[in-house]
């Protein structure tokens, strides 16, 4: 396959970036889409021994286990983000989804809470915050407790793992038409609300993840369902219905905290 | 109230504006309900009778100045959440997003700022003529400042006037249509079973809406002979 890819570079995170056309040959439609951008790397090497124009440098691009778990890989290809097919990301995304002669647009994820690093690198450590805000459990040390001691309801339990197949990748935000972070934040507070060890702290999670997930500067969720149609692990749009509820529940019906001390 | 409102989580926002925007959607019935009335061929006997009980009567009064908060309420946070999420990207895609969005539901603030628009003619055209800020217009025949009979009838008797409503209402459909299943999301209805439902009943009543409003002027425009 000859293919043409206009590539967004840019040198860091202070310079204005531009689009920068490439002509690659002799790709394989068996290959992924890493693996083209990877010969298309080796070809700037080959051919520029030290360049001097960054244009000419390899483009940096987020991965790492390229087998479609760990959620590094963003690239926003052709105003979708992972690339022309559903339920994958980028690593599993296949040439023989595009013709030969195409013209392939990569782009990085755009939004205000992903600052571009360089070319197709952003900061995704906002979505760090968020976890770090209330996306966890607290767990007593001890001795380790029976298997199955704590009943689960088996559906819950389901709901619950689907969540939590998120990968984190921020395809969500990418996808968005408000770079809302929504889906993310919300299948992370569902996957923890959906369970009896995630319940006992639900209330005070919710409203710490969404207060820090505001303060960050995603959009506001408007219903649009890009997020649920490019999650590449299918992430339901239900977890942000839940995600709501459960925020109505803690501003409404939870007592405000008070400190009470024994016996007083 | 509006620094307040500023300092609300995004989903408080969005859920004040949602209840807002339910009670509009109530609101719209009974307006329509009204309107109606019009097309009954009595000389405008209920719909008189029916403004006049909409102007005089003391609860009624109450949930005027209710609707207008509700209304200022949905409108300043519809605003105030649309430029948080457009300062939410502040450089775009060079190629615009292809994923398979509701489509209505991207254009929520245009088809709301056309609604606005069609909200300020309809206040020149009829609030403010019976508070007595605008004067009764010319050749409608209107015989008081609350005589709206005459005052609709002259208006959708305009082809340029009753054309715009239409397009007007339609693009409110538009609004309605996404609103609708879009409130359920955020007050977090979303369930399996009511999904489907929720979706149809959201289309019927936008289609009520549109077609209930628009076939006032179509009658007027096209059958009404004095």
């Amino acid at each position: 396959m000859d293919l043409t890819l206009k590539i967004w570079r840019q040198k860091n995170a202070k310079t204005k970036g531009e689009f920068v056309t490439y002509q690659i040959s002799g790709i394989s439609p068996d290959c992924s889409f890493l693996e083209m951008l990877d010969q298309m790397n080796e070809k700037l090497i080959r051919e520029n021994d030290e360049p001097v124009d960054f244009r000419k440098c390899p483009v940096s691009f987020d991965h790492d286990c390229r087998e479609g778990i760990c959620g590094m890989c963003g690239l926003f290809i052709n105003g979708r983000p992972h690339g022309p097919d559903e339920a994958i990301t980028t690593c599993q995304l296949h040439m023989r989804k595009f013709k030969d002669g195409d013209t392939i647009v990569i782009e990085p994820w755009r939004s205000r809470a992903f600052p571009i690093i360089k070319d197709l690198l952003v900061d995704r450590s906002a979505f760090d915050k968020i976890i770090q805000a209330g996306g966890y459990v607290n767990v007593n040390t001890g001795g380790v407790p029976d298997a199955n001691s704590i009943l689960i309801k088996k559906n819950n339990a389901e709901l619950a793992m689907d969540a939590a197949a998120c990968i984190g990748c921020g395809a969500c935000v990418a996808a968005c038409a408000n770079a809302s972070a929504m889906l993310f934040v919300s299948a992370k507070v569902s996957q923890l609300a959906l369970l009896p060890q995630g319940k006992v702290e639900s209330k005070e999670r919710v409203q710490k993840m969404v207060r820090t997930m505001d303060k960050l500067g995603f959009g506001n969720c408007s219903n649009t369902y890009a997020c649920e149609f490019e999650c590449p692990k299918s992430v339901n749009r239900s977890n942000i219905a839940r995600m709501n509820l459960e925020f109505i529940i803690a501003k409404t019906c939870t007592e405000k905290e008070t400190v009470r001390i024994a016996g007083v | 109230m509006s620094t307040s409102l500023l300092t609300y989580s995004s989903i408080t926002k969005k859920i004040i504006m949602a209840c807002a925007g339910l009670f509009l959607v109530l609101f719209l019935l009974v307006h329509l309900g009204i309107n109606l009335c019009i097309l009954r061929n009595d000389n405008g006997d209920w719909f008189k009778a029916a403004s006049h009980f909409m102007g005089t009567n003391y609860i009624i009064k109450i949930f005027e100045i209710v609707l207008f908060g509700g209304w200022i309420i949905h409108i300043f946070t519809g605003v105030v959440l649309t430029l948080k999420n457009w300062a939410s990207r502040p450089v775009g895609y060079y190629k615009s997003n292809k994923s398979n969005t509701s489509f209505f539901s991207k254009y929520m603030i245009w088809t709301g700022l056309i609604v606005f628009t069609f909200m300020a003619i309809h206040f020149m055209n009829f609030y403010f003529v019976k508070l007595g800020i605008v004067p009764i217009p010319q050749g409608s025949g209107a015989e008081s400042k609350e005589d709206f009979y005459r005052m609709v009838i002259a208006l959708f008797q305009t082809p340029l006037y009753s054309i715009i409503y239409i397009v007007l209402i339609i693009s409110l459909g538009f609004h309605l249509y996404h609103a609708f299943q879009s409130a359920f999301q955020t007050l977090g209805i979303n369930h399996n079973k009511y999904n489907s439902t929720i979706k149809m009943v959201g289309l019927i009543y936008s289609l009520i809406v549109c077609i209930g409003f628009s076939i006032i002027p179509f009658y007027f425009l096209c059958f009404y002979k004095g």
